[in-house]
């Protein structure tokens, strides 16, 4: 029983070791030198402006949530589509209800005006 | 009933999903057609749900009839992880009960508020539909996406009141509490299928009968689902979020909040307890309940005493409430799961009638869940105080009234199965809560009103008030056919 997992230990074992190992290794075979310059976080060749957790306007995160929300939908779709044929009428028939929540959702989304730019 | 559409899907599992088919039909009807309606016709959307609230009672019933048809206790459907016995009707029925009144409240409330919407409603179907996963699941998976279903319409619903601060954190405290309690909950899950190697309930039961009584990740398999379990009844140490959450959500949605979700939280955490965790009874989770009845009954009924907030207030109530139906399962007789049947029934109706009436002071500016907003109710509106009057005493558990039935039975199963200490320790209770429910009639009746202008009642609320005053005195006076249903919905 216990040594079905053994396989499972040295994998995790490599996996631990394999970051340290390469740290350590390119810190003794590095050259340093830093300097400021350097250190900036890069965005596009442009001196950075301002810091990263600003605030930014909620808008993005409806966007982001409805995405997530229709691209799941792609996640589900691209499978049954790959097993029509086994699935059948009944596949069908359970994707269109599927695709009818998603609908009323969609529709929903629209008329609440979610999807304009205000 | 046989023949069917697919080898995983037949007439059968369809038969048995369709009151939750017709509550997704009617919640997303609502969503559309709200678009069609102008501000002045959003009661429409609470006629439909109503109609919608209808179809899934009759539903319900033919499930019952069909049952009884085959001579059968109970019908199980998709392989499995669906089972709809006489129990899983029973609850259900209770919630619908409960949602529909809610809804013949909410109607004027959401208006004043300007936040009449048809969401409202939909998600009070959606709500209900994951109530009926909850109460007819067999299956852990089952069971915790019915139980998130309730639970993320709940959070929305309690933060309904966009504009009022204290809506807003009461449903981030009820959403930040309830998330955590789920993942507990998935955690204790997720150790009975590593120990069982299944979802179902029944298989966990086995399982778990071959274990030994100390074994280490059986307790803590138990530890961590009856704490999740305790989170979502609201049980004292795991209740925190519910005076917050009650408070700020609308007032007709804690009236909702604390009996719907409640019955099906309920019924979720005996079928949990009674047929997954059988096996760990006397050893495992009934000195846990014993321990956690008697901290909630303390806490519930202390805390409810200092309380000038009536829906805190109630809150607390609720929670010591909780704890009078933790005690049936203690007992865990007969007598016992007659009595939680009766008492989540009859608690239904005595609440939601209180939270009729506090819907009811809502007008103009007056908010109503101030205890002073109750004085002098008695000169403004005489039946609506006399109601409150009655709902109060039945919550008290007063004999005529229908809440002392529930306790009743509570109590008996106690003394049945020897727990006498115990039971005399909730009769004291009794007293205790007996003095919170007499303010606010002290506030009705033997103050001077603060306006004097009468107090009107809209038609949804004429109604709401009819329903729960019957239920509470009918079923308090001539309790025999009540019983018997209860009695019939005892889970073997």
């Amino acid at each position: 029983m216990a040594h079905e997992y053994i396989p499972i230990f040295i994998f995790l074992a490599v996996a631990g070791a394999f970051p340290i190992v390469t740290l350590i290794a390119a810190k003794l075979v590095r050259p340093e030198s830093p300097f400021k310059e350097k250190l900036l976080p890069y965005e596009c060749g442009i001196d950075p402006v301002s810091d990263a957790r600003g605030r930014y306007t909620v808008r993005f995160y409806i966007v982001a949530i409805l995405f997530v929300l229709f691209d799941v939908e792609t996640v589900f779709l691209f499978p049954w589509a790959v097993r029509f044929r086994q699935l059948g009428m009944f596949g069908l028939a359970e994707m269109v209800v599927f695709l009818a929540l998603l609908i009323v959702g969609y529709i929903w989304v629209w008329k609440k005006g979610a999807l304009e730019w205000i | 009933m046989n023949g069917g559409f697919s080898e995983f899907f037949n007439r059968n599992d369809y038969f048995l999903i369709t009151p939750a088919v017709l509550l997704a039909l009617f919640g997303c009807g609502i969503l559309l057609i709200d678009f069609l309606h102008d501000t002045r016709q959003k009661f429409m959307n609470a006629l439909t749900a109503l109609v919608g609230l209808s179809f899934v009672a009759y539903q319900l019933i033919r499930i019952q009839n069909q049952m009884d048809a085959v001579q059968m206790p109970e019908l199980a459907g998709l392989n499995n992880s669906l089972l709809v016995d006489h129990f899983a009707i029973f609850f259900m029925l209770v919630c619908v009960a409960a949602t529909f009144i809610s809804v013949l409240i909410s109607v004027r409330y959401m208006e004043i508020e300007h936040e009449n919407h048809g969401e409202y409603y939909a998600l009070m179907l959606f709500s209900l539909l994951g109530m009926y996963f909850m109460i007819t699941g067999m299956d852990l998976v089952t069971l915790f996406i019915g139980l998130e279903t309730m639970a993320l319409s709940g959070y929305v619903l309690a933060g309904f009141l966009r504009g009022d601060k204290r809506s807003n954190e009461g449903a981030m405290k009820y959403f930040l509490l309830g998330a955590f309690s789920s993942g507990l909950l998935a955690f204790g899950f997720s150790l009975l299928y590593g120990i069982s190697g299944s979802t179902n309930l029944q298989t966990i039961a086995q399982a778990l009968g071959q274990r030994s009584s100390g074994d280490p990740l059986a307790s803590l398999a138990l530890l961590t689902t009856v704490t999740g379990l305790l989170f979502k009844v609201a049980a004292v140490p795991f209740h925190q979020w519910a005076p917050d959450a009650y408070e700020g959500a609308p007032t007709s949605i804690t009236g909702f909040l604390s009996t719907g979700p409640k019955a099906a939280a309920f019924a979720f955490l005996m079928r949990i307890l009674l047929v997954g965790l059988a096996p760990m009874r006397d050893s495992g989770w009934k000195p846990m309940l014993i321990a956690v009845a008697i901290v909630t009954m303390t806490v519930g009924n202390l805390a409810a005493v200092t309380q000038n907030n009536t829906k805190r207030l109630f809150a607390y109530s609720s929670i010591s409430h909780v704890g009078y139906i933790l005690l049936g399962l203690v007992a865990g007789n007969e007598t016992g799961l007659k009595g939680i049947a009766v008492y989540i029934l009859v608690y239904a109706f005595m609440n939601l009638g209180a939270f009729t009436v506090l819907v009811a002071l809502r007008h103009g500016n007056v908010i109503g869940d101030e205890i002073e907003d109750l004085s002098g109710l008695f000169f403004r509106n005489p039946g609506a105080a006399v109601m409150m009057l009655i709902f109060l005493l039945s919550l008290a558990g007063i004999p005529p009234m229908a809440g002392f039935l529930g306790k009743y039975f509570i109590f008996l199963s106690l003394i049945e199965t020897g727990h006498t200490g115990l039971a005399a320790f909730a009769v004291l209770y009794v007293a205790v809560s007996l003095y919170y429910y007499m303010r606010m009639t002290v506030m009705m009746f033997m103050r001077e009103p603060v306006e004097r202008e009468p107090l009107t009642l809209s038609p949804g609320i004429r109604i709401a008030l009819g329903l729960t005053l019957a239920g509470t005195v009918i079923i308090g006076l001539y309790p025999e056919p009540i019983i018997q249903l209860a009695t019939s919905a005892i889970l073997r």
